[in-house]
């Protein structure tokens, strides 16, 4: 098998793509399904009540939506073809596992918010009130469906499960929908990421009802929605931060080479504090092989076993025991790095011998007894294709500063929100005016968090496309980088373009503002 | 439920989603004749308004369609996307400036004018049925592609599975006359179903008159050209393989075969031609005629799911490879497993209860054909 020939360039620019497209896909996603919930809840409002403010509130939301969502639909588009057009391996490799969420994805989640969306805009004057009320609140959950399918593929991504290789096919096919389908991994991950989208259109929704604040115009629609948002965030954001522990807790379990990355934990072991903030430099993954600890560490004491193992003594393996191997709590050793290397290209072995004992027409006695050697190391298969240690460790800044990003970010908006309350409900919150000016940088500050969010659960997973099973550099398509390169810019600019009217046409709704 | 029958309702499935997108093209074909029909900015507002109240399906069974194929057949996903990358590429990036075009052309603080969105539009309306047209008719002509699953371990130059062998990744299908007649057929295809929808939906007196003249061209250009490939297709050698060797030749007239081993589907097809052919035909007759999209779009989506399935049925090549006929793709060669298909199968009897919610929500936007008073008095584009 010869690797020399893969075009790393074309693999870094292919991974680059992806990113970009991800990134700007999830510009428009959260807000999409944030604003869902809210215009939903305003809707209902506007449903009990009949007032004619519930319902211009309602319709003002879903005009910022429908700018929105459009984008979050071409973005997608790119995102979910791009697996064939620049992962053509991964796609044969996994396709049989991970191409029916997608397709589910299609059917079940697609057709219902594509419907309903129309129904949403266009049929005020067309369709009872309760149809319209009903045909809201099926847009957000066909979107919010829609997002459970595609995390659950991109969690069987960092923790597959549910199948096996069969090496007739030469590729890994599910054995069990519910195992892939429920994992720990997808449960987590699609709580978390809705629950952070939640937030986020919670977020703009203060910040914008702000804005009319500080203008003072618009006031009793400004406050309204402020209070919806609030009260819609801060329970978001509670449930967010047990999501998130839980979230941790599961990384710990089945990546701990992600959780050890964003800790910048070189050196494990137990009682491991979390740290708070220590001095890694961005731009420069730290030298983990001679290092223990990064430079001026500040961490709570025994909280990062209490995370990752639900006991403040616990065992937390850092990179390097990732890599030389080491023992869990209860006892299993987890191989070292030459070792899975070794297995992995045992099991690449095994499949030639028995892909040629097959050609040579060798009787089923003997072609299941190879079977079965092969499937004793395929665990390990990916790390047949690695050749350095430094190749299995993700960079380390990102990881590391993404992660604080996220969580500290998170703590902010708590304190948005409750603030918001309290001078709601307390204080006279159209004059606090260096508050409105706070939760309106707040939204910038949302999605830089949100991104962040993403950022460390695909970073943490480098170098694998899917974890411990294939690297990136195997699961790519055969092209030359300067084609990969020209549509990577391609797509740079019309998506910049794209923000860029999109924002530009956003301020002018919400200047405009609703129709009161 | 046998592995082979699995094979085979997946390949159905997958047809007729192709099928429903042929027909909801209506919006492309629409969008193609905006600044040629509409002549004043209401007659341009009724057909961007009007079809965009249908974009979304149309970019939802293209989804679908991608993923249900990527799901039942990974190995045509993974070596059609990633081998005839610029010719998806280009596809895609139709389809992403159609979906903002919508949404942002009249906006205020739209930094690009309206009249950039709608020409958007129409790149969309003329690109992607051209191009989608040429891609599915690759399915009878072949591409230059070569598989080799042993790379994976055995990989004398790379472990990469699929290979296109050439280097205009996808850009050759357009090299091939057949494949543009075909590409333009389609393009012709929507366009006529575009001006029916659009003499259904919009109420303009203007418009519908003028849509109706220009139906008599499109529908000409699309009859002559769609029959010039049929024949080429019919009349021509075809790609078949052995079922219990797998091995892949060669066969005059296969397709002409497929349809007289598969007498239900030459029927189908008959039905699927009058139906296009009737809407058409009496719309350009009857000046209060306004129904023809339904007729026409039925017999779209018959015709078209029957030419879909002589590429595969009756132990047929779908996409046959012309640089290595042993590397073109079988529904039995490159299909998932038992298992995901028949779990999927599960799933797809959700299918009639999408379509029933989808024909509800409709017909309840639809009840009145669209004016310029509705536009100025409610949300719009």
């Amino acid at each position: 098998m010869n690797l020399a020939n893969i075009d790393l360039t074309m693999v870094d620019w292919a991974r680059a793509q992806f990113a970009l497209t991800a990134i700007y896909h999830w510009l428009f996603v959260p807000l999409t399904l944030g604003l869902a919930v809210v215009m939903g809840i305003m809707e209902t409002i506007y449903y009990r009540t009949g007032s004619e403010f519930w319902k211009q509130t309602t319709k003002f939301w879903q005009r910022l939506f429908g700018i929105n969502f459009a984008m979050g639909v071409a973005t997608g588009i790119i995102l979910e073809f791009e697996f064939g057009t620049n992962w053509s391996n991964y796609s044969y490799l996994v396709g049989d596992v991970f191409g029916a969420p997608l397709a589910i994805e299609g059917i079940v989640a697609f057709f219902m918010e594509s419907t309903f969306v129309a129904v949403m805009f266009f049929g005020w004057k067309k369709v009872s009130r309760g149809f319209h009320l009903a045909s809201t609140w099926l847009t957000g959950l066909g979107a919010t469906i829609s997002a459970w399918w595609i995390l659950v593929a991109n969690a069987w991504m960092q923790h597959p499960v549910g199948q096996q290789f069969n090496p007739d096919t030469m590729r890994n096919e599910m054995t069990s929908f519910l195992d892939v389908a429920l994992s720990p991994v997808a449960v987590d991950k699609f709580v978390h990421t809705v629950l952070s989208a939640w937030v986020l259109g919670a977020v703009f929704v203060v910040g914008v009802s702000c804005w009319y604040l500080l203008k003072g115009r618009q006031l009793e629609f400004a406050t309204k929605s402020l209070r919806v948002g609030a009260i819609f965030g801060l329970i978001a954001t509670a449930m967010l931060m047990l999501s998130g522990d839980h979230s941790a807790y599961t990384i710990g379990q089945t990546q701990p080479m992600k959780l050890a990355a964003m800790e910048g934990l070189y050196k494990g072991g137990p009682d491991q504090g979390l740290t708070i903030i220590s001095a890694i430099n961005p731009f420069q993954q730290p030298d983990y092989e001679t290092q223990d600890e990064p430079a001026l560490k500040i961490a709570v004491p025994y909280a990062l076993s209490f995370l990752a193992t639900r006991d403040f003594h616990g065992y937390v393996p850092g990179v390097r025991d990732i890599l030389d191997g080491y023992t869990k709590d209860d006892g299993t050793v987890e191989p070292s790095l030459e070792e899975k290397i070794s297995r992995g290209q045992c099991a690449i072995a095994d499949l030639q011998t028995y892909r040629k004992a097959k050609r040579e027409g060798a009787d089923a006695a003997t072609l299941s007894a190879l079977a079965a050697e092969i499937q004793e190391n395929m665990p390990y298969f990916g790390y047949g294709y690695i050749k350095d240690r430094s190749e299995v460790v993700p960079y380390i800044p990102v990881c590391f500063y993404a992660f604080r990003i996220m969580v500290g970010g998170g703590c902010l908006f708590v304190l948005l929100f409750v603030l918001a309350i309290f001078f709601l409900y307390k204080k006279d919150i159209a004059q606090v005016r260096w508050f409105h000016w706070a939760a309106l940088l707040c939204i910038p500050v949302a999605y830089i968090v949100s991104e962040s969010g993403w950022l460390v659960a695909e970073f943490g997973r480098q170098p694998w496309t899917i974890q411990d099973m294939l690297p990136t550099w195997v699961g790519v398509s055969q092209l030359s980088s300067s084609a990969v390169m020209t549509t990577f810019f391609l797509f740079l600019v019309l998506f910049t373009t794209m923000l860029a009217v999109e924002i530009s046409i956003m301020c002018k709704q919400i200047k405009k503002g609703p129709e009161l | 439920m046998t592995y082979l029958f699995l094979q085979h309702y997946w390949c159905f499935v997958v047809a007729l989603l192709a099928a429903l997108l042929v027909f909801l093209m209506f919006v492309q074909g629409a969008n193609s004749l905006i600044f040629s029909l509409g002549r004043t900015e209401d007659e341009r507002r009724l057909i961007v308004n009007s079809t965009g109240r249908k974009w979304e399906f149309t970019f939802t069974t293209l989804v679908t369609f991608g993923g249900a194929f990527f799901a039942s057949y990974p190995l045509f996903y993974s070596t059609s996307f990633g081998g005839a990358y610029w010719l998806w590429m280009i596809i895609l990036f139709s389809f992403v400036l159609q979906a903002v075009s919508y949404e942002f052309q009249s906006k205020l603080g739209n930094l690009l004018g309206t009249t950039t969105f709608r020409r958007l539009l129409v790149l969309n309306g003329v690109l992607g049925p051209l191009l989608l047209g040429g891609a599915v008719a690759t399915f009878f002509t072949g591409s230059n592609f070569i598989v080799e699953r042993d790379n994976i371990v055995d990989g004398v130059a790379t472990p990469i599975i699929s290979r296109w062998a050439n280097n205009l990744h996808g850009l050759d299908a357009l090299l091939n006359p057949w494949n543009v007649v075909f590409g333009l057929a389609v393009v012709e295809l929507a366009r006529t179903l575009g001006i029916l929808y659009l003499m259904n939906n919009v109420a303009d007196e203007n418009l519908r008159s003028r849509a109706s003249v220009r139906l008599v061209g499109t529908s000409l250009a699309f009859v002559v050209l769609f029959l010039a490939f049929l024949g080429k297709v019919l009349l021509g050698e075809g790609y078949a393989y052995d079922p219990e060797t797998g091995v892949i030749f060669m066969e005059p007239y296969k397709y002409l075969h497929n349809l007289l081993a598969m007498w239900p589907l030459a029927v189908m097809l008959l039905i699927g031609v009058v139906f296009v052919l009737y809407g058409i035909v009496r719309t350009i007759l009857s000046k209060t005629y306004t129904h023809g999209i339904w007729p026409t779009g039925f017999g779209t989506i018959v015709t078209v799911l029957v030419l879909l399935l002589l590429t595969a049925w009756n132990n047929t090549v779908y996409y046959p490879s012309t640089a290595d006929l042993q590397s073109s793709l079988t529904l039995q060669n490159s299909s998932s497993s038992e298992f995901t298909l028949r779990t999927m199968f599960w799933v797809s009897l959700l299918v009639p209860f999408v379509l029933a919610y989808i024909v509800y929500a409709w017909r309840a936007i639809d009840k009145k054909p669209l004016t310029i008073d509705e536009l100025n008095s409610d949300h719009a584009y």
